[in-house]
């Protein structure tokens, strides 16, 4: 078996392992650690297909940004032990059915379907082509996605200030103005 | 190529069985974290493997996650709010908007 | 051609006058409303003798008949080519001469109201109801075609119920009013029924095609035949009951004795003269289709007004409100008229009784208006409508007295007054056609004779009754249309009658048979007779005949039940088991019907308002369940 086959099915393993082990933990802290164990595999996976740049942003961003947001919003608003988190039977079984029927569907789906492979020369992809396509207006270029995302992220890092503020103080803000 | 599309499938629907049934709204958020990533692996096997000489693949993944980024802060924003009102984010208690 | 067209003035005139006085006249004319619907009859009438005056002795005649002429028509719905329904006017010998009628007692009865209804609360209303009538009751006789006459009919209907419960505060006023527009309107269900199977047959409206002797018309649906009877008999029978309905016959007389609780000049106007012979109107209207389609018709009329008339005459020997004497009297005087005109044939000699028919109908206007007019005065009097009350009353009121005299001994048919004659040409016509019927009626003249003397004695002679105050003549705006109508009873037995209405409009030749004309008049004396001895002086006659006929005095007194009976059909027996029920389906299975399909609405979504439980896992639940389903359908099935 070549290495590629070995590192896949290691990592394969690891993502089907710990991602069934996130949505079943009891414990809410446990679940936050086993999705962590997950994104870092995909990124292992991100490198085995050779995109460096993608799996160092799924890194830094996933594992650092979002996990470490998620660990501080349960710190915030739970007690970490004592969660039971066991929801009723019915639901459970029904979700279940559910998802495993739409997990068969795909795949027999995917199997079905043969993909044909190109040609064509693969494409050598390191940072300097990345930030060139990033930046370019040209046919193949990304600008406009590139800056509706940060309009995004803007917008987003708005409304996450604004949604979390707290209400109250403003009241007593405008009443102090009214005794002046 | 396939297994790169079946590991995804599964991911993904590990994701919406959690989605389905979990009980506390973060650990909601966590499986929408799973489907959107399952999502991201499809993209590159097929990059990867169909269109080795575009790129289109990987920024389109860059962008899911930085989309996916902003709504995780927005979520857990909206989820901190839900938990000064009804001091609880049990999912099953947050459904005020009934007949 | 002569033009009629100032005709339309006689239909205009009553109408605007109605409408201006309804209007207008409680704020702006209280006391001037009486005038002025007055100075509109005034004109009415002269223009109706000078249209009387202008058909029947200048108009020209074919063949020596008079023609019938349409003064003015206008189609008002046209269904189809042939099929309209017009307003019009049309002159022919009685439609003129009831022209004459109406509007000269309508005038009589406007001025004798100027000082009857003199101070009473709804002054101008009254004025306005009476122009209403009158405009209705010439529409009726000027009628071109069966559903303008059909229209009129509800109107006169519609202002006889307004003018009985014109004292609506009244609760038997109203309940009179009530009774006599749905007894009526339910003869005239007859009526209609009738007129739709007469115009389906003969594809017609207007009368001078359905009355021509020589058309098409008539000659329509005389062989399909329906339970042993033509069409044209039944169509013609049930016509003739609207006709019962309006001419109080028996069986729906029942209103014409309670229709009295309205004021007298009311009854007088329309229960007297006008509205009442609006039946026999209809049936000499429509005579020639009577005689020669559907003679069955005709011996149901003779007969149902033979009967009516020897019916309300018994009842009328022992009543004791002046008022309703008078009314069955005049039931029984109508019943008369039928009769002559069920005993008539078209044409020549037979048409005896036709021409017998409306000379009794002019005389007897003049003559009830007449009595009716002396009741009220009488009435006015003394503030009371039994004649127990009464009694001596002629030193007080001699010229109320003088007219009634006049106007009993005309209805008795002592010559030479108006009443003999016309009650002799129908006596005449009885004799020559049914002698059974004729025998009848020779009994009813004696009766009528007895009744009104009855009523004659006991009011004006007899003990004098104590009164609260002393009764006072009446004004001169009542007794000048007394002295009027005294002198039109007296003298309109002299005219020429059948030189000028007759039913194919040419001179009938006829005289006074001794053989007839003797013997009424001793019948007549001999009711006067024993009235004399009975009721003018204080004697116990009276009483001891009462107990000798003991139970026919008390059916007689109580109208021979028949108000008690139609009582008991309808609550007892329609009321109960064909309205209740229907009632009660339409209550629980029609309404519940439609309150189920609510019920059931609001139970559905009582119970569907579970999808929206706010729960965000069941949304994405049906969300996966339905992407997965759409996926199989599409992917799979939809090949």
């Amino acid at each position: 078996m070549a290495s590629n086959q070995i590192m896949f099915i290691l990592f394969a393993a690891m993502i089907v392992v710990f991602s069934i082990l996130t949505v079943t933990s009891g414990k809410i802290l446990r679940a936050a650690v086993y999705l962590l164990f997950v994104l870092v595999s995909t990124s292992g996976l991100y490198f085995m297909l050779n995109y460096q740049f993608l799996a160092a942003v799924q890194l830094t961003l996933y594992a650092g940004g979002i996990v470490v947001l998620i660990i501080f919003s349960i710190l915030l608003t739970s007690h970490i032990s004592q969660n039971f988190e066991s929801s009723g039977w019915k639901k459970n079984i029904f979700s279940a059915l559910a998802a495993l029927i739409g997990a068969i569907l795909s795949i027999i789906t995917i199997l079905d379907y043969s993909f044909s492979a190109t040609t064509e020369a693969a494409q050598e992809v390191n940072m300097k082509l990345i930030g060139k396509s990033l930046l370019s207006v040209d046919h193949d270029g990304y600008v406009l996605p590139f800056e509706v995302i940060s309009v995004l992220l803007l917008a987003a890092m708005v409304a996450a200030i604004v949604v979390a503020k707290k209400g109250a103080p403003r009241k007593t803000e405008l009443s102090n103005l009214n005794q002046k | 190529m396939q297994y790169f599309l079946i590991l995804a499938t599964v991911m993904f629907f590990a994701g919406v069985y959690g989605f389905l049934t979990r009980r506390n709204l973060i650990t909601i958020l966590m499986s929408v974290e799973l489907i959107l990533n399952s999502v991201n692996i499809n993209f590159m096997a097929f990059n990867r493997y169909l269109y080795p000489h575009k790129l289109e693949g990987m920024f389109f993944s860059i962008f899911v996650i930085a989309v996916a980024a902003s709504e995780a802060a927005v979520a857990i924003a909206i989820i901190i709010n839900i938990y000064r009102r009804f001091t609880t984010i049990n999912v099953e208690d947050v459904d005020e908007m009934k007949f | 051609m002569i033009n009629f067209n100032y005709t339309i003035w006689i239909l205009l005139l009553p109408f605007l006058m109605f409408i201006f006085l309804g209007l207008a006249g409680h704020k702006y004319f209280p006391k001037l409303s009486g005038i002025l619907g007055t100075c509109g009859l005034a004109i009415i009438t002269v223009l109706s003798y000078i249209t009387a005056y202008k058909y029947f002795f200048t108009s020209e005649k074919i063949d020596g008949a008079y023609q019938k002429i349409i003064a003015f028509n206008l189609t008002w719905l046209q269904f189809t080519d042939k099929l309209h329904i017009d307003i019009g006017a049309l002159l022919d010998p009685i439609s003129v001469m009831m022209l004459v009628v109406i509007s000269t007692v309508s005038f009589m009865v406007h001025i004798y109201s100027l000082g009857y209804m003199k101070g009473e609360k709804g002054f101008e209303r009254f004025f306005s109801f009476l122009s209403l009538f009158t405009f209705s009751m010439l529409g009726l006789v000027l009628a071109t075609n069966i559903f303008q006459m059909y229209i009129f009919w509800e109107l006169v209907g519609v202002s006889s119920f307004l003018l009985i419960g014109f004292y609506y505060q009244k609760p038997s006023a109203v309940r009179a009013s009530k009774k006599a527009f749905i007894v009526t309107r339910f003869a005239d269900l007859g009526f209609l029924i009738g007129i739709l199977i007469l115009s389906f047959n003969t594809k017609t409206f207007d009368f001078i095609s359905l009355t021509n002797p020589a058309g098409d018309a008539i000659k329509q649906g005389v062989g399909i035949g329906f339970l042993g009877l033509s069409i044209m008999t039944w169509s013609m029978i049930l016509v003739f009951m609207g006709g019962v309905g309006k001419s109080a016959m028996f069986p729906f007389h029942i209103w014409l004795p309670d229709a009295m609780e309205g004021p007298t000049p009311v009854s007088a106007l329309i229960h007297a003269a006008t509205m009442v012979v609006a039946g026999v109107y209809l049936v000499a209207r429509m005579f020639p289709i009577y005689a020669i389609a559907a003679p069955v018709a005709l011996n149901v009329v003779a007969y149902v007004g033979a009967f009516s008339s020897l019916f309300a005459a018994v009842i009328a020997c022992t009543q004791t409100d002046i008022k309703r004497v008078l009314a069955y009297s005049t039931m029984s005087q109508i019943g008369y008229m039928m009769l002559a005109l069920g005993l008539a044939g078209y044409g020549g000699h037979a048409g005896l009784g036709y021409m017998a028919s409306m000379f009794h109908l002019f005389t007897h206007a003049m003559f009830k208006a007449l009595l009716f007019l002396g009741a009220g005065a009488i009435i006015h009097a003394v503030h009371s409508n039994y004649m127990t009350d009464m009694g001596g009353l002629r030193k007080y009121l001699p010229i109320t007295h003088i007219t009634f005299l006049i106007a009993c001994l005309t209805i008795a048919g002592i010559p030479p007054l108006s009443g003999f004659f016309s009650k002799d040409e129908i006596l005449a016509a009885a004799f020559h056609s049914n002698k059974l019927l004729f025998a009848v009626e020779y009994a009813v003249a004696g009766l009528t004779a007895f009744y009104m003397f009855r009523l004659y004695f006991s009011v004006f002679w007899g003990k004098e009754t104590h009164y609260h105050q002393t009764p006072h003549e009446a004004p001169a705006t009542m007794t000048i249309p007394l002295i009027i109508l005294a002198i039109g009873a007296a003298v309109s037995g002299f005219i020429p009658f059948n030189k000028l209405v007759t039913s194919d409009g040419k001179i009938l030749e006829s005289e006074i048979e001794l053989m007839i004309a003797i013997p009424s008049v001793l019948i007549g004396l001999l009711g006067i007779g024993i009235a004399y001895i009975m009721y003018s002086k204080e004697s116990v006659i009276p009483d001891k005949m009462a107990a000798t006929f003991k139970y026919g005095y008390k059916w007689a007194f109580n109208k021979f039940y028949i108000d008690e009976l139609y009582l008991f059909v309808t609550k007892k027996i329609i009321f109960r088991y064909i309205s209740e029920p229907v009632a009660w389906f339409d209550r629980h299975v029609v309404d519940a019907t439609m309150n189920m399909i609510a019920t059931v609405t609001h139970g559905v979504s009582f119970r569907i308002r579970g999808f929206q439980s706010g729960q965000l896992q069941k949304y994405a639940f049906v969300f996966i369940t339905g992407a997965i389903m759409l996926a199989i359908l599409f992917i799979y099935l939809w090949k």
